[in-house]
C-alpha cells in the first residue's frame, strides 16, 4: 500500500510518500514522476511516512535523480532510520542529497 | 495410547503459491505474521522483508520466463533457536536453475548518471541478512536465508 500526495507550487514539485515503496507501489511513484515533471526544476519526496523501500522503490528513485539532474534538483526529506539504513547500504546516501 | 508431537517443527510454516509478482503481497503477509509472533524488531523485520521481496520477485520475473504458465514458488519459515534465535527462510522453485549469490555485486560508487537502473535487490538482500546458501537438487533451487532476530 503506497499514498501519493502530490504537491505543485510554482515549478516545485513534492511527492509526500505513505506506506510502502515496493515492486507492488513503485510502478505508481514512476508514472507519478514522469507525468508531472515538465516545467518543474526542484523536486522533494518526502519521506516522513514511508515506512519501508526496497530496491524497487530505490530504482525509482534513482530514476528521478536522473530525470532531475537535467532540469534542477532533487531533495529527499525527513528519512527514517531504517530507510537511511538502506540508502547507506546501496550508496544512495552519496547519490542523493537527503535532508 | 500417547501421542508424540515433534515440538521441534511446531515454528515452521511453509506457503506455497503461484509464482507471480502480484502475490508478492500475499508472501510477505505471510513471513511478518511470522515475525510479530515472534516479536521481532522493526528494522530486523524491514531488511527480512527487503531480502523475501528481492528474492520472490526474483523467481516470479525469471524462474518460469520459459514456461507458458507461471509455476510455483514454495516459502519456507522456521527458526533455529540456541542461545540465539535465528529465523530461517527457504525458497523453492523448479524454475531454470539460478544461482542469485553468483551475481556480481553493483558498484555502488558510481555517480547516479553512470549508475544502472536497478541490479541492486540481491546485493541489498546479501548485505542484510547474516548469510545465505543456495542449492540446486532434484530439479529444484533452494535458497535459504539466515537472520538473527534475538
Amino acid at each position: 500500500m503506497l499514498n501519493i500526495t502530490k504537491d505543485l507550487n510554482g515549478t516545485e514539485l513534492s511527492f509526500a510518500l505513505e506506506g510502502r515503496l515496493d515492486t507492488v507501489t513503485a510502478p505508481q511513484l514512476e508514472s507519478e514522476v514522469k507525468s508531472s515533471v515538465d516545467g518543474v526544476d526542484k523536486m522533494v519526496v518526502d519521506c516522513a511516512k514511508l515506512e519501508y523501500i526496497s530496491s524497487a522503490g530505490l530504482r525509482v528513485l534513482l530514476l528521478a535523480q536522473k530525470i532531475m539532474n537535467e532540469k534542477g534538483s532533487l531533495v529527499v526529506r525527513n528519512v527514517s532510520e531504517e530507510v537511511m539504513e538502506i540508502f547507506e547500504v546501496t550508496g544512495f546516501v552519496d547519490i542523493l542529497t537527503i535532508e | 495410547m500417547l501421542i508424540f508431537i515433534r515440538v521441534t517443527e511446531i515454528m515452521m510454516k511453509e506457503l506455497t503459491i503461484e509464482a507471480k509478482t502480484d502475490n508478492l503481497d500475499s508472501v510477505i503477509d505471510f513471513i511478518n505474521a511470522q515475525l510479530e509472533e515472534l516479536e521481532c524488531s522493526m528494522k530486523i523485520r524491514m531488511q527480512i522483508d527487503i531480502a523475501v521481496e528481492e528474492l520472490f520477485v526474483n523467481i516470479a520475473s525469471y524462474a518460469y520466463q520459459d514456461d507458458d504458465r507461471p509455476g510455483t514458488a514454495t516459502v519456507i519459515f522456521d527458526t533455529e533457536k540456541d542461545e540465539n534465535v535465528t529465523a530461517m527462510i527457504t525458497f523453492i522453485d523448479c524454475g531454470i536453475p539460478f544461482n542469485p549469490l553468483e551475481r556480481e555485486d553493483p558498484d555502488t560508487s558510481l555517480s547516479a548518471d553512470k549508475r544502472p537502473i536497478g541490479g541492486l535487490g540481491i546485493f541489498i538482500s546479501k548485505k542484510n541478512m547474516d548469510s545465505m546458501r543456495y542449492e540446486y537438487k532434484e530439479g529444484k533451487n533452494i535458497l535459504t536465508i539466515y537472520k538473527q532476530l534475538f
